[in-house]
């Protein structure tokens, strides 16, 4: 089923970027609370040639376990311009998941440097310049569908009128309208999954961080929901960072495959993939799609990732 | 008595009706054990009657003792409806403000135990959000609060009594501060409990919209702990009760459940000590019901599953 768009939704000329009210950039940036003058001068993006949405330079994570020290990521560089979506794809423990965090701020690199939007990781967090998409949804029990869309927009102050009207317009992006009023266990698992895409999406963060959003919804609606994400990531040309296990997933998807291995965790291949921005799930049987696929599981063999 | 009538053949409507099927099974537990109480009250005062026909030398059929344990006037055991009629005196038969109304002494012992409650409830809050705030604070408190419940209450309620009373502190409010030192426990180790709660992914996606602490509280892990405040709160609201009650023994108690208990005992009232003990099983079963249906409507504006 094709994503519908409301007439409210139509986008500006450019394309680029959603405005649904035309003059007003939806993003604007909110004084994170303790953060004083200075810092707040810090937070004005570095001008830069060629705007990079993440730039990843050798950078290394290590964990101290009670079996010793664990590589996560070890001596990482990628570069990620503005509106490509990139799939991060690999085994079990190579780091795709770290890396996310990484760069979400939830973690931080041992070694190397990493810039968010030409700033630190840390600045992008409390500029609130990403939106994270979980495993699971991770939706507040005992709030309302409309009002878990509003939760970011509450902690980061905006006003009543504007968390309404986002979170109308959010819920109708992701095929909710109508659901407002439930409770989330009122949703089957692929409806709440799409509740926390578009919670991610209400404050119009220009940086998408997915985490294997759809790893715990069977195929039928996987399918469906990767049809959506395709359309919406077309209509409102964000950046995204997708992990995921599935490797026609990563295919269908991406602009960018970024092929890990484990132990320690790095990068092994990155592969291009100029599908059409259109495209629908019949591309999965033509040759060029299986032939990149074909690149993706050599990239995995030759990271021993098929070992034990 | 009336338990035969549920064995007669009343029509298969009647059985099925959804009252009946609801409380038949704890009708039956009540009846059996009101029998199981007049026949220990027989036995327990049996001695007592007969020693009473004996001294006076008149003599007395089986079913005369038997009537006689059943009517004692401080029986060892007073039989159910000894307990009933006494309690019904005392609570219809004077103005709810005479000294020898159930509902007096009541009224005196409910307010403590609210007010403890109300005490307790915000001690025991405000010390799980001291442990959850710092680990410094989790280390140097929490031995001292779980110390604080091995003291037996009994020993320790007339130390405060007096010393609150050298210090001017009288009647309601030394009662309260007993109470509430006994039932704040619960609602701390339960808001502890719920303030860690959340899961870590909901804690990742306050980091993620960078939310103050004061957010994370109120928007995060206040209403997580919701379903353990209640917990709490049921266990502590019958605490509280007897925390109330347990303050009025050592006060030389004018008022009170816990005063008539005390004077019932020293005069050999049992009859007075067993209806204040119902006055009190109602009062609890009051509060705990309360406290069920606040949940309840907590419960349903919060959304939960049914």
């Amino acid at each position: 089923m094709p994503l519908q768009m409301s007439k409210s939704l139509k986008l500006d000329s450019s394309g680029a970027t959603l405005q649904p009210d035309g003059e007003t950039p939806l993003v604007t940036v909110i004084e994170p609370a303790g953060m004083n003058k200075t810092a707040d001068a810090k937070l004005e993006p570095v001008a830069s040639p060629q705007r990079l949405a993440v730039d990843v330079s050798h950078v290394s994570l290590t964990f101290e376990t009670a079996d010793g020290k664990v590589d996560a990521l070890s001596d990482v560089s990628l570069q990620i311009a503005d509106g490509e979506f990139v799939s991060f794809i690999g085994p079990s423990g190579c780091g795709k998941t770290t890396m996310l965090r990484v760069i979400a701020d939830l973690q931080q690199p041992t070694s190397g440097t990493l810039l968010v939007n030409g700033m630190s990781a840390e600045q992008a967090r409390l500029g609130r310049r990403y939106g994270y998409v979980f495993q699971a949804p991770a939706l507040f029990p005992w709030r309302t569908i409309e009002k878990n869309l509003k939760l970011p927009l509450e902690i980061m102050g905006f006003s009543d009128s504007e968390q309404r009207l986002r979170a109308a317009r959010y819920l109708a992006l992701v095929n909710l309208t109508g659901f407002e009023r439930k409770f989330p266990w009122q949703l089957s698992g692929g409806m709440q999954q799409r509740v926390s895409i578009a919670r991610a999406l209400s404050f119009d963060p220009a940086l998408l961080l997915m985490d294997e959003p759809f790893g715990a919804l069977d195929e039928i609606v996987r399918d469906h929901l990767n049809e959506q994400l395709l359309q919406l990531w077309d209509k409102t040309g964000k950046t995204v960072l997708f992990v995921t296990h599935s490797i026609p997933e990563a295919v269908f998807l991406s602009t960018k495959i970024v092929v890990m291995s484990p132990r320690p965790g790095r990068i092994i291949d990155i592969i291009d993939c100029n599908f059409p921005r259109e495209r629908t799930l019949e591309i999965r049987e033509t040759p060029e799609f299986l032939k990149i696929a074909q690149r993706v599981r050599v990239g995995l063999r030759a990271g021993h990732s098929y070992d034990e | 008595m009336t338990s035969s009538a549920l064995t007669l053949p009343i029509g298969r409507s009647l059985r099925q009706h959804p009252l009946l099927a609801r409380y038949a099974p704890i009708a039956t537990v009540v009846l059996a054990l009101i029998a199981i109480w007049y026949v220990a009250a027989v036995l327990m005062n049996l001695a007592l009657v007969r020693g009473g026909f004996e001294r006076e030398e008149t003599p007395y059929t089986v079913s005369e003792l038997i009537a006689g344990t059943m009517s004692a006037e401080r029986p060892l055991l007073p039989a159910p409806h000894q307990v009933l009629q006494a309690f019904v005196d005392s609570v219809f038969g004077y103005p709810p403000n005479a000294p020898r109304s159930l509902v007096y002494h009541s009224g005196v012992t409910l307010s403590a135990t609210l007010l403890g409650f109300l005490l307790g409830a915000m001690l025991g809050i405000a010390l799980a959000l001291m442990i959850v705030h710092s680990r410094v604070l989790e280390k140097s408190l929490l031995p001292w609060i779980i110390c604080s419940q091995m003291v037996p209450i009994l020993a320790l309620a007339p130390i405060f009594i007096v010393v609150l009373g050298a210090i001017g502190l009288q009647g309601l409010l030394p009662k309260s501060i007993i109470s509430a030192y006994l039932c704040f426990f619960p609602i701390t180790i339960g808001m502890v409990k719920g303030f860690t709660a959340p899961d870590p992914m909901q804690l990742d996606l306050m980091r993620t919209w960078s939310a103050t602490p004061r957010q994370v509280l109120s928007k995060l892990r206040w209403p997580s702990a919701v379903p353990y405040l209640f917990a709490g709160l049921k266990v502590a609201v019958t605490i509280s009760l007897i925390g109330a009650i347990v303050a009025e023994l050592p006060t030389g108690a004018e008022a009170g459940l816990g005063a008539r208990l005390l004077a019932g005992s020293y005069y050999g009232q049992t009859i007075q000590i067993w209806s204040a003990l119902l006055a009190s099983a109602i009062l609890a079963s009051g509060l705990i019901g309360l406290v069920g249906l606040a949940e309840r409507g907590v419960a349903r504006q919060m959304g939960t599953r049914p």
